[in-house]
């Protein structure tokens, strides 16, 4: 037998370099990249790594003064070289005022891309103080953000004044970077001074600006991501996945092999695991093996796990690890999965059918009614869309005295990690604590979970504490997308152009494993027929398995493909019937009073009406603005388009708790746990500022304590546009409820105020002020004196047959219109101008509120003209294309308050419906640009120049 | 274990190079991302590294008196950065467009030919601009137009004790520009669908004298396009555009792929041409005026 002998020690070369200024040596090796020796060899972990290979930007930084990606120099090549990185103030402080800038502007949201960003711009303003616009863009172009879609990033570095403003917020620590900033501190607990004031004195927080609460963190380069951390005696795992789309599999001599490997600790199987080898969302669709037993369903699929030191795993090649593989044909794509004869991906579903769904009301659409004017019908199609965050997966895992674990990585969902997890180990979930790492993008794709249960039970055979780092490969060959979506619908309106009955079939491609597919089989027929009064609907949905990659959770869960159709049979019957766009929108939107198709009566806060009518004078310029270029129908042609959508806030008629809590201490401490995972979204800081006001303290009055499941109530998972919602609104609850108890301490009415002066609270309320000693009152064993708690479960019923009840307690609505260029010779598309108009009941921070919607935006746009990931052939960032800030059209958002009495402080959702409305507006654009109808995404360059070719043959 | 060689001058670079099998690396911007895509399916093993970028002089822009020459050092920076001459100003726009800058900052132009990609910007430039590419090993200098130079779907002819040092451009003796256009799905870091890259040479009667058109990613290798070549010869510069036919392309064998159909790089490398040539002629005007 061979055994692999070790590195010679001499393989690593003294390397010296100057970083931020101070001389480093240090000992690596020379074909290391630059990142990984900032990263582990220097503990500067504020470069990121989001895909190794150039194409995200993620980990740029200064070398010799140009900006360069860390990922792609060798460390041999950074010997005597002056680098810059994201933790230094930069050649004159400039980074020092970048960062700043860019927490004003709110231009970090998840902040994995913030150091990449501000070292691009350092880069820039280093050289060229006051660029234009265009320098900004060819400056940043090279360092992809999948949150912002970059409006606030090009905001901030514009607001970055040509001359240093000594008084100003970049003033005085750009020239002394270390001195702590001068303005009060962050609260506790983000564990870094903020620079800037938290909050507006006299004023209420909800409906303010303020800075993200835990920015401080992501513009420093200091927040702790997946990849940021582990225990110095960690392992690591590296996981063996399959390269076929269908296969059996037979394990040969394991032992046999580790033992042949220095370093090589344990090999993890199928064998290893615990308790229950499978995992999934929903009690009867854990489906998903940790590892695989003896066949694989999709290429991407783990099978074993390596664990050892990072340099054995890293040496060992696959080829080389005892697996047998028998390729077998795989099922790709709906049409195999449901032919005559096709076999079971699952015992169980011998028709490969995961779930249906469907919503029935009025009469049978399908006979169109006497009194249709019009009926138009479509067939749609959406591929693949992958998640692109650019944090790939990451964390690590301890065990703990033989029986409890502890997990520690990006997710959005902590509670059912823990769950399954615990349901993986064989333990109770009480013996399993989720420590959410910063989370560098979801966007739904990481409610599912990745590397938990793979570390968990490598952490348990091992007995170490385990690591492991995705590489950006293995993130999207390995997990969830975006449905694909075929879809067939039919809409018929009357003379004047009212809906008269709706109908659609949709079936969407779950690939090998159930995931969210029954979550999207359920929640599309509720809004599949649009935000419209319809009295006649049906619409149905089936979810289909098949040997793709997963498809789960991503923005909007099946209701973007929906919206596609909805929005193009509207432009149809418009057409048709001869009507304006935006008229036979209007015409129909639901609005207060009226009944949605599941029959729920919407109350309050249904602002579509309003957005709609926000648009109206943009609209008609629009028009005629397209009109008056296209006169002299040139090559380059523009359209402007117009599209609505609705979306339900929270889980489809399920229960949807939420708990908070907040505590003073006898020293005058206030803390706010708060269960809710930030995904860069912002609910850190919102549901602060609203736990602030119902309290009646400014924001940086708490202590945070963020998503821990030891430390928080469950919160539920940041999915479905719920947490400003369901978590804000028991945020709400509790604030209000410790403040009930504090006013019943001093006897106080209502409008008391109520001011925490170090151990004291004071209460004062007209001439009356009363001063608590927060010692003298009753302490409880964690030394906490009063407690507020609130818990909410937004009032939702469950449906019936035909879809009839009340599936949400609130919608968001939105209407955007979008203006184009198109290129009639190469069919490329350019996106100029987007208007967007949001019902979002209330903002409680607009900088946020925009942030959400800008960054739906860009993934709408990349839905819309280039996102396509295809199994094997698109699972990496150059080749699955993602917009870039090149790509960003001019936005203009419209916030419509129409407040949600349910909500807090009025508030809904707004993380899914920003991108919705997107999409269908653009390819409305390009119809009226070119005159050709598309009815697939994405909407290459190649397809439109296909289609205006067919039409050009059939004229 | 992958051993490392940054030796300090030329000849210690080709010793190695005739002693053993090593991958050169410039800039890095394709090693590593190669490295990164073998690695995403478990091939981890790597070859020896030649690292070149600590042999002095090899990243200069020259002079001479009938070429330039463009060391094998020398970045898309650096050159977008030179004065060099309108002739070059195809191979700068490809610059611009490759990746993002810090792509530009460290990729070289070499490093760009020597990869080889059918979808490298720089390829169909330095075709239209004549280059020749200049190779040494112990065994001597030798110097190879950059078509031969480029001899299948991702190779050269640059053998394993060889290293690329440079490029050389001739000068041209009438006033000359280049030009490029390229065709990708979004802005910045893309990979072409479609590039296409032209010089002319333009006399005093305002026609073409000399003319070298190209284009990328629709074949194995670049390739020139000489039947139009021919009959942009002695044409006035403001009837170009109209002189491109359908069959101009016929040698063209582009592929259907993720990016896009075979068909419509056809069409699109014909439009692009279009526009290459077009520009040509209003910058003639713009001169004029
Ligand atoms: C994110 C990203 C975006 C990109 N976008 C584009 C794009 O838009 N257009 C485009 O054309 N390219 C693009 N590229 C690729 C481009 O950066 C490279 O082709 C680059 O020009 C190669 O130069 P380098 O110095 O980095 O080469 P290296 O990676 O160092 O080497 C490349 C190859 O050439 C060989 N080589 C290098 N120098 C020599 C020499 N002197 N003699 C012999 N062999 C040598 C190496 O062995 C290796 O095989 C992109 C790359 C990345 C990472
Ligand atoms: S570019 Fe270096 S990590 Fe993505
Ligand atoms: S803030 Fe840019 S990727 Fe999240």
């Amino acid at each position: 037998m061979t055994v692999h002998e070790p590195p010679p020690a001499a393989a690593t070369i003294a390397l010296a370099l100057i970083v931020n200024g101070e001389p480093r040596s240090v000992q690596a090796g020379p074909f290391e990249t630059l990142a990984d020796v900032l990263r582990d060899r220097l503990g500067l972990t504020g470069t990121k790594i989001g895909c190794n290979a150039g194409d995200c930007g993620a980990c740029t930084v200064l070398v010799d003064g140009a900006q360069v990606c860390a990922c792609l120099v060798a460390a041999a090549q950074a010997h005597g070289a002056d680098v810059h990185t994201v933790e230094g103030p930069g050649p004159d402080g400039i980074t020092e005022r970048l960062r700043r800038a860019f927490l004003v502007h709110g231009a970090a949201q998840c902040g994995i891309c913030t150091p990449g960003m501000l070292m691009a711009a350092t880069d820039l303003l280093a050289r060229d103080m006051a660029p234009t616009r265009a320098a900004i863009e060819d400056a940043l172009g090279g360092v992809l953000c999948r949150c912002t879609g970059y409006v606030k990033i090009v905001e901030a570095v514009m607001s970055v004044s040509p001359l240093p403003d000594v008084r100003g917020a970049g003033g005085e620590g750009a020239r002394s970077p270390q001195k702590a900033p001068r303005s009060r501190p962050a609260p506790a607990g983000t564990g870094v001074p903020s620079p800037l004031p938290l909050s507006h004195p006299g004023e209420g927080s909800v409906g303010a600006r303020l800075p993200r609460l835990d920015g401080w963190a992501k513009v420093a380069g200091t927040d702790k991501f997946g990849a940021d951390e582990a225990p110095a005696d960690s392992l690591w795992l590296r996981v063996v996945r399959s390269p076929h789309a269908r296969a059996a599999f037979v394990l040969g001599d394991l032992e046999a092999f580790r033992a042949s490997w220095p370093g090589l600790e344990a090999i993890v199987t199928a064998a290893d695991v615990p308790g229950e080898n499978s995992f999934g969302i929903f009690p009867n669709t854990k489906d998903q093996p940790v590892f695989a037993l003896v066949e694989v369903r999709f290429r991407g699929e783990a099978v074993l796990g390596l664990v050892g030191t990072r340099e054995a795993i890293e040496r060992i090649e696959e080829a080389d690890v005892p697996i047998t593989w028998t390729p077998l044909r795989p099922l790709a794509g709906i049409e195999a999965a449901l032919a005559d004869r096709a076999l079971a991906i699952h015992a169980g579903r011998p028709d490969n059918v995961l779930t249906r769904g469907q919503l029935r009301c009025g009469d049978n659409p399908a006979k169109a009614p006497a009194q249709a004017a019009a009926t138009v019908e479509g067939q749609f199609r959406t591929r693949f869309v992958e998640h692109a965050y650019i944090e790939p997966e990451a964390g690590y895992a301890v065990p703990i005295d033989d029986d409890r674990i502890e997990v520690f990585a990006c997710t959005q969902a902590p509670y059912m990690d823990r769950d399954d997890t615990a349901r993986v180990l064989g333990i109770s979930p009480g013996k399993v604590r989720i420590r959410p790492s910063a989370c560098g993008g979801g966007f739904g794709g990481k409610l599912d979970l990745s590397v938990q249960p793979l570390l968990a039970v490598a952490a348990w055979k091992a007995k170490r504490p385990v690591r492991m780092v995705y590489s950006r490969i293995e993130s999207m060959a390995s997990s969830t997308k975006r449905h694909p979506a075929q879809i067939r619908a039919r809409a018929s309106a009357d003379a004047k152009g009212r809906l008269l009955a709706f109908e659609s079939a949709a079936d969407f491609n779950t690939g090998a494993y159930a995931s969210w597919g029954p979550t999207v089989a359920n929640r599309v027929p509720v809004h599949a027929s649009g935000p419209y009064r319809v009295p006649n609907v049906e619409n149905r949905t089936r979810a289909i398995y098949t040997n793709d990659t997963p498809a789960g959770a991503f923005r909007g869960f099946g209701v973007p493909q929906a919206a596609i159709a909805h929005e193009c049979l509207m432009d149809d019957l418009a057409e048709k019937l001869g009507i304006d766009r935006w008229a036979i929108r209007r015409l129909n939107a639901l609005g207060k009073g009226d009944r949605t198709p599941s029959g729920q009566l919407l109350a309050a806060s249904a602002g579509l009406p309003d957005c709609l009518d926000a648009l109206k004078a943009d609209w008609d310029a629009a028009l005629a603005r397209v009109a008056a270029h296209n006169a002299a129908a040139p090559r380059r042609r523009r359209g402007v388009g117009i599209a609505c959508m609705w979306y339900g806030c929270g889980n489809t008629a399920l229960p949807n708790p939420s708990a908070m809590r907040m505590a003073l201490s006898r020293d005058g401490t206030l803390t706010f746990f708060n269960g809710a995972v930030d995904i860069g979204q912002g609910s850190t800081t919102v549901l602060t500022q609203i736990a602030a006001d119902a309290l009646g303290v400014p924001p940086d009055a708490f202590r945070l304590v963020i998503g821990d499941t030891a430390l928080t109530e469950d919160a539920g998972k940041t999915s479905a546009s719920r947490q400003t919602f369901v978590s804000g609104k028991a945020a709400m609850l509790a604030g209000r409820d410790l403040r009930r108890k504090i006013l019943a301490l001093g006897n106080v009415g209502e409008s008391a105020t109520i001011i925490l002066d170090g151990a004291v609270l004071v209460i004062r309320e007209g001439e009356v002020r009363r001063r608590i000693e927060l010692a003298s009152l009753a302490t409880d064993a964690d030394g906490l004196v009063l407690e507020g708690q609130g818990a909410y479960d937004p009032p939702t019923t469950a449906l019936d047959a035909d879809g009839q009840g009340v599936p949400y307690a609130t919608y968001g609505f939105a209407a955007q219109m979008a203006e184009v260029e198109v290129d009639t010779v190469l069919g490329t598309t350019k996106v100029m101008r987007i208007v967007a108009a949001h019902d979002v009941g209330r903002a409680i921070n607009p900088t946020l509120v925009e942030g959400q919607i800008h960054g739906g935006i860009a993934q709408g746009l990349g839905l819309a003209l280039m996102e396509e990931f295809v199994p094997g052939r698109t699972e990496n960032l150059h080749d699955y294309l993602i917009p870039t800030v090149g790509d960003m059209p001019e936005v203009a958002v419209k916030l419509i308050e129409d407040p949600e009495p349910e909500g807090p402080f009025g508030a809904k959702g707004v993380g899914e419906p920003a991108l919705i409305a997107t999409a269908p507006a653009i390819l409305s654009a390009i119809r009226h640009a070119t005159g050709v109808t598309m009815r697939e995404v994405p909407v290459l360059p190649h397809r439109l120049w296909e289609a205006l070719r067919a039409r050009e043959g059939s004229r | 274990m992958t051993a490392y060689f940054r030796p300090t001058s030329l000849d210690e670079a080709l010793a190695i190079r005739a002693g053993r099998e090593v991958e050169i690396i410039a800039g890095g911007t394709d090693v590593y991302p190669n490295k990164a895509t073998r690695a995403g399916w478990g091939r981890m093993a790597h070859k020896d590294v030649l690292d070149i970028t600590a042999i002095p002089g090899l990243d200069r822009i020259e002079e001479a008196d009938a070429r330039w020459r463009i060391g094998c050092l020398v970045t898309w920076t650096k050159l977008i950065r030179s004065s060099l001459p309108a002739l070059f100003d195809g191979l700068k726009a490809a610059g611009r467009e490759i990746g993002g800058q810090q792509i530009q900052n460290r990729a070289t132009l070499v490093g760009n030919l020597c990869t080889a990609s059918p979808a490298g910007d720089g390829i169909p430039n330095l075709i239209a601009l004549d280059a020749e590419v200049e190779i040494a090993s112990l065994r001597g200098t030798r110097v190879e137009p950059v078509e031969a130079f480029l001899d299948g779907y991702r190779h050269t002819s640059c053998a394993a004790d060889e290293i690329v040092t440079g490029l050389c451009i001739p000068k041209r003796e009438a006033e000359a520009r280049g030009a490029f256009l390229k065709l990708g799905a979004r802005r910045y870091l893309v990979i072409s669908i479609v590039m296409v890259a032209g010089v002319v040479e333009i006399d005093s009667a305002e026609a073409i004298a000399h003319a070298r058109v190209a284009a990328g990613a629709c074949s194995p290798v670049a390739m020139r396009l000489r039947a139009l070549e021919a009959r942009l010869m002695g044409a006035p510069l403001g009837a170009v555009p109209a002189l491109i036919r359908p069959e101009d392309f016929a040698e063209l064998s582009p592929l259907d792929d993720v990016r896009a159909s075979a068909a419509y790089r056809l069409a699109a490398a014909e439009a692009l041409m279009r526009d290459l040539l077009a520009g040509f002629a209003d910058w003639r005007e713009r001169r004029a005026a």
